[in-house]
């Protein structure tokens, strides 16, 4: 037998640690997550946190105003980020020659990487406006705002991964395919899209992840009014996401009031929801990858 | 394997005649190509001047050594090539006396009568069922009663109905090796094509399956025209009714596979069959 080396044994324990440091920084925040929120639990009774009236100066903690919030800017910037960034995705990866995939490729991954101030700027400055004017509506700071900018925010993601996803399906896929009497079209829809289905959704989820968890630029553009929205007509209000709650108020809370608790709970279930989407999305993607698996063996 | 026939001796005369009139051998061209070149974007020919004719209902072997151009060939008939990075195409491709690569010609059309199975199986990932009804529902059929007998029929022909009937609902990915690649050829048969191409479509497969797909071809040469490139030469000597050597994008010798392999006539087919190179 060989002599393991001492280097051997020094990176494996390194590895180690940077694995585990990992889990326990996430069970710390949890914990602490926990700590400071479930109070709230004793404080204020269920009903009262299950209010449509966020007014915590008067002691109202409903906050079903801040989850619908941030639902509908969520859901508002998925209906229609990915449909546009898969079919960029598409274009880049399937139908655009190869000159504009070189430009458009690198011009997505620095989309990607703008810095979410920045978009705010752009939102009140440029899309704030733009709203109140073309939709005649007395504010330009609405949910509606607030989902064209976030996305915006996700369409580089979610192109960048689902370009890579599509990329990846082998050439004799679609050669089969064409093979077989079908159109470009038809290929691309029966046959490379579904190959790259798990790297296409996971795509999508990280774009929307981000959205539901992105703070700055929804504070700087949806209005913050803790209204619930109840319609279609809300898209065109203003309307105030948990994200952006915590990042107002958490400055102005004296520590360890029921109001500081709240926010913290507030902060457990926006932990939870995106718990729900990632696992979601990754019990989907871990499926596909056990038959892609199988297609590679 | 080989005799000792000397080539390059005028005794085999009568034989260069026979390769070199082969359309007296069979009444009907399917296939006929003359003076084909195409060349691809880096710059090498990778078939130069190719004048051949295929018969129908026989099965056609292209075979040589490797980066001879026979896959070009096999991609040209089909235009699966349109897609590739073709940069020089002169010459005619006549099927039933129509040139294929008219550029107004239908190339769909054209892909649903000329089928093709390729080195290493790929299913679409979709069940075994669905990958049999793509073709047919990608050419607009609906009735359901039709997808049930071209599912049942194209795996009877291609040996496979006895290992799948009980579970094609199956992902198609679920088959072994060579029950995907007899499922490939059975998607191209549910779509009654009038020629198979196959490229080396036993490659990738264990003696058995070999044989099991090598037997289908030879039921199914009754009704399709059948042009083969093998993985080896005695695979090309099994199959083989017609047979074509190529070499470095040139066609080297055409005739009867019982010919052939038996008293090639260039001293280079000799010399490939033998195993002296490639
Ligand atoms: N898509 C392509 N782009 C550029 N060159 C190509 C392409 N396909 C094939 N070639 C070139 O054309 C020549 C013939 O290739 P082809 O694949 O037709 O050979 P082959 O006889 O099928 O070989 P093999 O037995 O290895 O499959 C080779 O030199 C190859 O490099
Ligand atoms: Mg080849």
């Amino acid at each position: 037998m060989r002599p393991i080396g001492w280097s051997e044994v020094i990176i494996t324990a390194l590895i180690k640690v940077a694995g585990y440091s990992a889990i326990i920084f996430v069970t710390l925040i949890f914990t602490f997550l926990l700590r400071e929120g479930a109070p709230t639990l004793f404080e204020v009774p269920l009903e009262a946190l299950a209010q449509t009236r966020w007014y915590p100066i008067e002691d109202y903690y409903g906050i079903l105003p801040l989850i619908g919030g941030s639902l509908i800017v969520t859901f508002g910037a998925a209906l229609f980020a990915v449909p546009l960034g898969i079919a960029t995705a598409v274009y880049i990866a399937e139908i655009a020659p190869r000159w504009a995939r070189e430009i458009l490729k690198p011009l997505v991954e620095i989309l990607g990487g703008l810095p979410s101030v920045m978009l705010g700027f752009i939102g009140i400055l440029i899309i704030v406006p733009f709203v109140r004017e073309a939709l005649d509506i007395p504010t330009g700071l609405t949910a509606f705002t607030g989902a064209l900018i976030l996305g915006g925010m996700a369409i580089p993601t979610i192109v960048s991964v689902s370009e890579d996803a599509l990329d990846a399906v082998p050439k004799t896929y679609r050669d089969a395919s064409l093979a077989m009497g079908a159109t470009p079209w038809q290929t691309i829809w029966r046959v490379t899209l579904p190959a790259a289905r798990s790297g296409v959704l996971t795509g999508v989820m990280l774009g929307v992840g981000r959205a539901i968890g992105e703070t700055m630029t929804v504070m700087m553009v949806t209005g913050n009014a803790p209204v619930l929205p109840t319609g279609l007509r809300s898209l065109f209000s203003p309307v105030r996401t948990m994200t952006a709650t915590i990042a107002a108020e958490m400055g102005e809370v004296a520590n360890g009031s029921v109001h500081y608790h709240v926010l913290f709970f507030i902060g457990i279930v926006l932990f939870l929801i995106s718990l729900i989407v990632n696992l979601t999305a990754a019990s989907v993607v871990f499926k596909q990858r056990k038959r892609s698996e199988r297609i590679l063996s | 394997m080989t005799t000792a026939a000397s080539p390059n001796t005028p005794a085999a005369g009568p034989g260069q005649m026979e390769s070199q009139a082969p359309n007296d051998q069979f009444e009907d061209t399917k296939i006929r190509i003359q003076g084909l070149s195409v060349g691809y974007s880096d710059g090498t020919e990778s078939l130069q001047d190719i004048s051949l004719d295929i018969p129908a209902n026989q099965i056609t072997v292209l075979f040589g050594p490797s980066g001879g151009g026979k896959s070009t060939l096999l991609r040209t008939i089909n235009r699966l090539n349109d897609l590739a990075d073709v940069v020089s195409l002169e010459g005619r491709v006549l099927i039933d006396g129509v040139d294929v690569l008219d550029p107004k010609l239908d190339v769909i059309e054209l892909r649903r009568r000329v089928g093709m199975v390729f080195a290493r199986p790929v299913v679409l990932p979709m069940s075994i069922r669905q990958n049999l009804t793509y073709g047919l529902e990608l050419s607009g059929e609906k009735d359901p009663g039709q997808f049930e007998e071209a599912v049942e029929r194209s795996l009877k022909a291609s040996a496979l109905w006895e290992e799948v009937y009980d579970r094609l609902d199956d992902p198609a990915v679920s088959l072994s090796g060579g029950q995907q690649q007899r499922l490939c050829l059975a998607r191209v048969l549910a779509l009654e094509p009038d020629v198979i191409l196959l490229d080396e479509p036993t490659s990738g497969l264990d003696p058995i399956s070999t044989g099991k797909v090598e037997s289908s071809l030879q039921k199914l040469k009754q009704e399709y025209t059948i042009v083969l490139v093998p993985h080896s030469v005695q695979q090309a000597a099994r199959v083989a009714d017609y047979a074509a050597f190529f070499l470095n994008g040139q066609l080297v010798e055409f005739g009867m596979g019982k010919e052939l392999f038996v008293h090639p006539q260039d001293s280079r087919t000799e010399d490939y069959i033998e195993g002296r190179f490639g």
